[in-house]
């Protein structure tokens, strides 16, 4: 009996002493994980480039970039769950799906990561603040805008969205379809899904272009939906009579813009935001609290303010047309 | 056996007719000619990869990585358009397909030297395959003003009224009809998969058979892996993702046996035209996202159901006389 007490004993206090030792080496240097759609999409890769920046900034911030390499909510609750097992001290998401992460995540914070999401959500359940690119009023206010300065008589536009479940597709779309009565003449006449693959994408531009020959534009918030749409209104000849605008890579739309294809996009800076998200997961990792009205430092960003569901906006989206692509095209 | 062959090719035939009408009904401009021309022109990838795949599944193998060839083959040419702007379009063609072959070799001999089941070994060089792009390109799109004209420009040329990319699934229909039919390759497919017992008896080498069912496989993917990133002017690392189970399903849909040994070009043809009738009409005939995808599954599930009733041999009356007598 004594005995089996002293084992346990030892055993309790070498099992405090690893703990001990795990917190200490934490303490030397941070990792924030940045787990992202899928890997291999230029807005994530230029959004880690600016993780690296904050870590940089930082200096005792290891940055983990990860993702699945399908954009698919299974994927990323198995990254959530290796990283977990790592023991990271925060993890910052883009997520699939709003809510089939949530699980993954909550367990992630009962072990105490940090967990933020940023430009595509988490339900608030599952995360301790969400960091949006702009606020969704002014992003679906950005692409209608887009393709009403380029249409002075009006006309039907249609939108070419990723997936039909894509959390911030959507809301931007509800936001677009908001503003539309503010611009005179412009009718949305579908809103179509292209699941983010360059031949389904291609296929439903197509499909808009034979449903609606009056289409005047095809707006598609979505970086793979923009460029497939761009080559399907290429390909049709129809350069000129459809404008296909929404938001994209000024490095992928390049071509687009010099074709006339596009008369102008918008995105916001990618790198912006994944600095901003590094420089937000590292304060509230390091104790800054996230709650309703607070305010957070990110660096070169300035500061966001939570609003009630803990959300925050980072800046307006950035208009790119054939003035000034050159000089971003290099960029990201 | 010809007959149930040709029946079940006119069932599928009958089944694209009525999806047409079908079509037709909620919108008119789809049946028209030029509308179908597009609609076949998008499905020529679709018909060359299920060509390949029809041969590797009549082996008893099937080919996962097929997709990620063509997605690998399409990077290391847009890379190589990159670095020589100026290199012929033909040479650029027949890297195309020269890369395809070495990616579908390697498949076959590790099927065949190894012996290890190809779903094991495809599935590994599918995920090779894909994070040999990412090592490539460390993620970054090759987009279209990197791409040079002519590089672009070939799958789009029109002759006759068609587009090059469509002459092309045409020509490979043609040519595969050909081998398959007329040719001691062609029919050593039919026998490895049909029975490798007897095959082995006969003279054929089943394991190099499979083997050059992957390099044929392979060097297709690697040819539809340019036209694809010609067309669609991008090339990344997710290109043509999980497109691989499309085409297993029109090698299904279209007839072809996974046992191995019963399938046919045509079949795989008119697999292909009717999974790429469903995905071009859905996006006009205004469905919710949310059911196209349920259509497509059951439309899978619909046509292999008929083509197992189709493909349910009756049992052989062995006493006929006895038979009538009853």
């Amino acid at each position: 009996m004594k005995r089996r007490t002293f084992t346990s004993v030892v055993a309790g206090l070498s099992l405090a002493a690893s703990m001990l030792g795990s917190t200490a080496m934490a303490q030397e240097n941070m990792r924030i994980a940045l787990v992202v759609k899928a890997l291999g999409i230029g807005f994530f890769e230029a959004a880690a480039e600016g993780a690296e920046e904050a870590a940089g900034e930082l200096g005792n911030v290891e940055i983990i970039y990860t993702g699945p390499t399908d954009t698919t909510a299974e994927g990323q609750i198995e990254v959530i769950n290796s990283l977990i097992a790592q023991g990271v001290d925060a993890i910052a998401i883009s997520a699939n799906d709003p809510d089939a992460v949530v699980p993954a995540l909550k367990k992630a914070m009962e072990r105490g990561i940090t967990v933020i999401s940023w430009d595509s959500g988490v339900a608030q359940e599952g995360r301790q603040m969400h960091l949006n690119p702009s606020s969704t009023p002014l992003i679906g206010n950005t692409i209608i805008k887009l393709a009403a300065d380029h249409m002075p008589d009006g006309g039907d536009v249609a939108i070419l969205s990723a997936t039909a479940t894509a959390t911030n597709q959507n809301a931007w779309i509800e936001a677009a379809k908001a503003v539309i009565p503010d611009y005179a003449g412009v009718n949305l006449a579908a809103t179509v899904y292209g699941d983010d693959l360059s031949d389904k994408s291609y296929r439903e531009a197509q499909g808009l272009m034979s449903t609606y020959p009056d289409l005047k534009a095809i707006i598609a918030p979505t970086t793979v939906g923009i460029l497939a749409a761009c080559q399907a209104v290429t390909d049709a000849g129809k350069i000129g009579e459809i404008n296909v605008t929404g938001l994209g890579l000024p490095s992928e739309m390049a071509g687009c813009v010099d074709s006339g294809a596009t008369k102008s996009f918008a995105i916001w800076n990618p790198i912006d935001l994944g600095y901003s998200a590094t420089m937000l997961a590292a304060a509230i990792a390091n104790g800054a609290e996230a709650a309703p009205g607070a305010e957070i430092p990110m660096g070169r960003m300035g500061a966001v303010t939570l609003d009630d569901t803990n959300t925050a906006a980072m800046a307006d989206p950035f208009t790119y047309d054939s003035s000034n692509i050159d000089q971003f095209k290099s960029i990201f | 056996m010809k007959q149930i062959l040709a029946s079940r090719e006119l069932l599928l035939l009958t089944a694209i007719g009525l999806l047409l009408m079908l079509i037709a009904w909620r919108f008119p401009g789809f049946v028209v000619p030029s509308n179908l021309v597009v609609v076949f022109n998008d499905t020529s990838p679709l018909i060359l990869l299920a060509i390949g795949q029809m041969i590797v599944i009549l082996t008893r193998c099937i080919d996962l990585s097929i997709a990620a060839n063509l997605a690998l083959t399409g990077m290391v040419v847009s890379l190589v358009n990159i670095a020589v702007p100026s290199l012929p379009i033909i040479v650029i063609v027949l890297i195309a397909i020269g890369s395809g072959t070495v990616l579908g070799m390697l498949n076959g001999i590790l099927v065949w030297k190894l012996a290890i089941p190809p779903i094991v070994v495809t599935l590994g060089t599918l995920t090779i395959f894909r994070g040999i792009i990412f090592l490539l390109t460390e993620g970054k799109w090759v987009n279209s003003h990197e791409m040079s004209d002519a590089f672009k420009a070939v799958p789009r040329t029109d002759i006759f009224g068609l587009p090059v990319l469509s002459w092309i699934a045409i020509a490979a229909v043609i040519l595969f009809s050909v081998i398959m039919t007329r040719t001691t390759l062609g029919r050593a497919f039919y026998a490895a998969g049909g029975n490798p017992h007897a095959a082995t008896y006969a003279g054929i080498n089943v394991g190099r058979t499979q083997f050059w069912a992957f390099t044929i496989s392979g060097a297709i993917a690697g040819l539809t892996g340019y036209l694809w990133v010609s067309r669609f002017a991008v090339a990344y690392v997710d290109v043509a993702g999980g497109f691989e189970l499309t085409v297993v399903a029109a090698c299904v849909i279209g007839g072809v046996s996974i046992m191995g040994g019963i399938g046919t070009v045509q079949g795989a043809l008119l697999g292909a035209l009717f999974l790429g009738i469903i995905a071009n009409a859905l996006p006009v005939v205004n469905i919710s996202p949310f059911w196209q995808m349920a259509i497509s599954g059951g439309a899978i599930i619909i046509a292999v159901v008929l083509n197992a009733q189709a493909n349910r041999t009756p049992g052989r009356i062995i006493l006929k006389r006895a038979e009538h007598a009853t």
